[in-house]
């Protein structure tokens, strides 16, 4: 029986409270259950003996991250990432759980490769992984993969994704969502009309007029956004809209839910923070797919968050390896690393300038997300009896991000240089502490 | 004269030659040279800007009154042909003007000031681009000495001794205030 | 300069840019000299690194930078780094490890350049010599240079360019370049080949040729691609040079003094009629000679001198004669 007991955070940024942890469940929660040396209380059911303490004085506890759009690489880009990279950068971030994007090779389409998935995430043992299956086979858009067969197994899929590719074909998008209904699955889609979008390299506006780059037009997003809450509520299914990036495609979700449709959607840190003035530079840090937007629409995309309109943060971590961003920009891939810096991006943009509170960012980046998800063992409240999936963050630190300084196996996160505030000071799975003092803990550091 | 050289205010300047003086060197030099070449049948003049071209402009003017005919006047720009270009930033390059072919012509270069050599060892690599002259003769209005390379000039205004210290400043009325030669600086 | 760098017309303020002009013009005369040469850039290493293919601007810079008595060294590679294997960052360590001075760059992706220059991977001036669809400053600066030898005076003139400027790297540099010396710009297309934010720009635009013929000091046509036919820019070739086109109509109502002017190649038939393309008024033959004087104008003033650029130039006056 082991037992961690965490002294005198502050639950959600309130309250100062201690913890006491005990079989991977949160055992008790109150303050002043321990003294100052770890002595237990009159009524603990614990002893002094075999107790980790860890003083959380100041420090922020919130639930367990959880992820809805990561990816990981592994099978087929092992030279990018690694399912237990990517879970070791996933635990430094404060994530206890991230759903793994099936744009794999092959590709997470069938109920083999959704279980390898699922089974390395267990293995490599610091977070848990829940896999995304493919919504069509090989991420083709032609036909339907086996997403019954990717439900039943052992991985338990209820979000189908294409991400990295549009669903385009309406009609295979109706028939996606209505067959999910069967196993409360969603799709996640991600928002790209492919023609308006052919060979598009960075948001289209005056700046990519003037820099000779071929633009990503807004309304490529918004078009198909519209399309698919319109196809939801015709159907009544769920729908969950992917890295949410330009206004109007937060007036369109607003619009939606306001009728009731059963939409979700999610906004990364780096479409909360970053401009497309960054891309004069032609650094390829700076190219992603939905691309950086303009001021107006980061402005648009945080009060969305403020909102409720857009539901939750997801940091579309896409790593590449160096070759693949040291280039000129068009034969530069898109993405950006995103796990171990969403939460000081979050609290830089939200937080501290008063727009959403702790426990707001807790809902935002864990209950809802693991709500959306399906998955049951996260995203649970802090209270004696639930999983103890928790995150300690010291918020009045700052840091500067270090490109080297990463639990990824690739380097390209946009943030390099910059100081950011908070730090993740330990998190923990199940009871088990994967980051301890600000490093990774396990055989593998 | 005390010479506290961080609170001195400007620098001794002295002047050497006045508008009189240049203007009796010019009309002298002009003569030398058509004495020296018994006219001025083929002989082309060829100032070094900036200065050098005024110069050589004037001599064309007295050489036009004592001939009885028009005499053109040149320019030749030695920018590109420095061997000091890469200590300072690219320079200004100034107009060159060559108003006959000097294949078998005298080319005579005008210049204000001769200190190292290195200008006209400049002007003869751009003259050897353009042509093959019948022989290169080299006025100046002052020669001020510490030469650096084994160049001398054949028509001279004036002699002037000076210290590497000391700088010699030119100004003509074309493009300053007035006609002068003066020397500034130099050691207490 | 006032910079290590020529990767866009939009870098050079009036100053630089006139300064270019100015040292072209004194160095025209060399190419009618018995020996075209002189030895200001002697010892100095220039690449041509062309990564698309030009037989034109590539022998230009060449002669430019012989010419300066400078070694050029040649390196021709076609596609893009992630077919080829060998990347733009290996290429360029590769010349840096060769000692190159100076890199002009040719690229067909928009930013290749920046990327060099910015990357540090080569320690060389880099030169744009064309990257994609974003510049082409030597182009536009030639194409000024004949502009004021034809006309005196850039200032106040009326430009126009014709043709796709959605997809013309030399429409946004002669956009910028004219703009800053003082000319007025109108670009004429139609609204399908006009980018998104060109009322940004420092132009007028216009859809209708016809219109602007009149007021027009210098007329420069842009190359249409027949391709872009296919992607639905225009519906038909014919509809395009009907509208859009040359002819000798239209050149009979500019003014007498009017240029017309080309970057090449042209597409006669497209956006130019071929009588026109021989037109006396063209100075398109002409751009072709200017081109060498204003790249060797920019390359002796990158490399030329010191890189230092603190030291202060009036003191010229005392220096050794």
């Amino acid at each position: 029986m082991t037992t961690t007991v965490i002294r005198r955070g502050r639950l959600l940024g309130e309250d100062v409270v201690d913890l006491v942890l005990t079989d991977g469940l949160v055992a008790e929660m109150g303050a002043d259950l321990v003294a100052p040396d770890g002595a237990p209380g009159a009524d603990a059911g614990w002893s002094a003996a075999d107790v980790t303490v860890i003083d959380a004085s100041g420090m922020v506890v919130l639930p367990g991250l959880v992820d809805l759009h990561t990816h990981m690489r592994e099978p087929g880009r092992e030279d990018a990432e690694t399912v237990l990279t990517g879970s070791r950068a996933a635990a430094r971030g404060g994530f206890t759980c991230v759903h793994a994007m099936a744009n794999t090779d092959p590709v997470a389409d069938t109920a083999g490769v959704v279980e390898q998935v699922w089974r390395l995430g267990r293995e490599g043992g610091f977070c848990d992984v829940q896999p995304v299956g493919a919504v069509t086979v090989g991420l083709g858009g032609q036909r339907l993969a086996e997403l019954g067969a990717m439900a039943d197994s052992a991985a338990g899929v209820r979000v189908f994704s294409d991400d990295g590719i549009c669903v385009s074909d309406a009609v295979l998008m109706r028939r996606a969502l209505e067959y999910v209904k069967a196993f409360d699955g969603v799709i996640a889609q991600h928002a790209q009309e492919p023609r308006l979008t052919e060979h598009a390299q960075m948001n289209e506006g005056p700046l990519s007029g003037e820099l000779g780059l071929t633009g990503w037009p807004a309304v490529a997003e918004e078009a198909i956004v519209a399309r698919d809450v319109l196809l939801a509520e015709h159907v009544g299914s769920r729908l969950h809209v992917c890295h949410v990036s330009t206004r109007g495609s937060v007036e369109i979700i607003r619009w939606a839910k306001s009728r009731g449709i059963n939409v979700t959607a999610e906004v990364t840190p780096h479409h909360l923070l970053l401009t497309d003035e960054l891309v004069r530079s032609y650094d390829p840090i700076y190219k992603v797919n939905p691309p950086l937007r303009s001021a107006d629409d980061v402005q648009a995309v945080r009060e969305a968050l403020v909102d409720g309109t857009i539901d939750v943060v997801a940091t579309d971590h896409a790593p590449h390896p160096m070759e693949d961003k040291e280039c000129e920009w068009s034969a530069a891939a898109f993405g950006m690393l995103g796990l171990e810096t969403a939460l000081s991006v979050v609290q830089q943009t939200m937080i501290d300038p008063g727009l959403l509170t702790w426990a707001q960012v807790a809902e935002r980046m864990s209950s809802r997300p693991a709500e959306i998800g399906r998955v049951t063992n996260q995203g649970r409240p802090i209270a004696p009896g639930e999983p103890a999936n928790l995150v300690l963050v010291d918020a009045e630190a700052t840091r500067t991000v270090e490109s080297s300084d990463t639990a990824s196996l690739s380097r390209n996160t946009p943030y390099a240089g910059l100081t950011v505030p908070g730090r993740v000071m330990a998190t923990f799975l199940r009871g088990r502490a994967t980051v301890l003092d600000g490093a990774l803990q396990g055989a593998y550091v | 004269m005390s010479d506290t050289a961080a609170s001195a205010p400007s620098p001794e300047v002295r002047t050497v030659l006045d508008e009189n003086d240049i203007s009796r060197a010019l009309t002298r030099i002009t003569h030398e040279i058509l004495e020296r070449n018994r006219g001025s049948a083929d002989v082309l003049l060829l100032g070094i800007p900036t200065r050098g071209v005024y110069l050589a402009q004037r001599v064309a003017r007295r050489m036009a009154e004592v001939e009885g005919h028009e005499i053109s006047a040149g320019a030749l720009d030695v920018t590109m042909y420095r061997d000091d270009l890469r200590l300072k930033p690219a320079r200004t390059l100034e107009h060159t003007d060559i108003p006959d072919d000097i294949d078998d012509k005298i080319v005579v270069l005008i210049d204000d000031v001769l200190y190292s050599g290195r200008t006209i060892r400049a002007a003869l690599d751009a003259l050897n681009e353009l042509g093959r002259p019948r022989a290169v003769q080299l006025a100046v209005l002052v020669d001020r000495g510490h030469r650096e390379l084994p160049i001398r000039a054949d028509f001279v205004g004036k002699n002037l001794p000076t210290s590497l210290a000391e700088k010699v400043k030119v100004t003509l009325t074309e493009s300053d205030d007035a006609d002068a030669v003066s020397i500034l600086g130099g050691a207490a | 300069m006032t910079f290590t760098h020529l990767l866009s017309a939009g870098d050079l303020d009036r100053t630089d840019a006139v300064r270019i002009l100015d040292t072209a013009e004194e160095l025209l005369s060399v190419a009618s000299r018995p020996i075209k040469k002189m030895p200001t850039l002697r010892g100095r290493t220039v690449v041509n690194l062309f990564f698309e293919d030009s037989t034109r601007t590539r022998i230009s810079f060449e002669a430019a930078a012989k010419r300066l008595s400078a070694d050029v060294i040649n390196f021709s590679a076609k596609g893009s780094s992630v077919s080829k294997g060998e990347s733009l960052k290996d290429t360029a360590l590769t010349l840096q490890a060769m000692g190159a001075d100076a890199v002009i760059v040719r690229h067909q992706n928009s930013g290749a350049p920046h990327r060099l220059a910015h990357a540090k991977w080569t320690r060389g001036a880099v030169i744009n010599a064309g990257d994609g669809t974003h510049e082409h400053p030597t182009q536009a600066l030639l194409d000024a240079f004949t502009m004021r030898r034809h006309l005196g005076e850039i200032e106040g003139r009326n430009v126009t360019i014709v043709g796709d400027v959605l997809h013309s790297r030399v429409a946004r540099s002669n956009a910028l370049l004219l703009d800053t010396l003082g000319a007025h710009v109108t670009l004429v297309a139609p609204p399908t080949l006009l980018p998104v934010g060109v009322d940004h720009w420092p132009v007028e635009t216009s859809y209708d040729l016809d219109a602007v013929m009149e007021k027009s000091d210098v007329v420069m046509m842009l190359r249409v691609q027949q391709e872009r036919m296919n992607a639905a820019f225009f519906p038909s070739a014919r509809e395009y040079s009907r509208r859009y086109g040359l002819d000798t109509a239209r050149v009979n109502r500019l003014p007498e003094h009017a240029i017309v002017m080309h970057p090449g190649p042209m597409n006669r038939g497209m956006e130019i009629s071929a009588d026109v393309a021989d037109h006396a008024r063209s100075v398109i033959v002409e751009q072709v000679t200017n081109g060498v004087a204003v790249r060797m104008a920019v390359l002796y003033l990158l490399l030329g001198g010191a890189a230092d650029e603190t030291i202060d130039e009036t003191t010229d006056d005392e220096e050794s004669a």
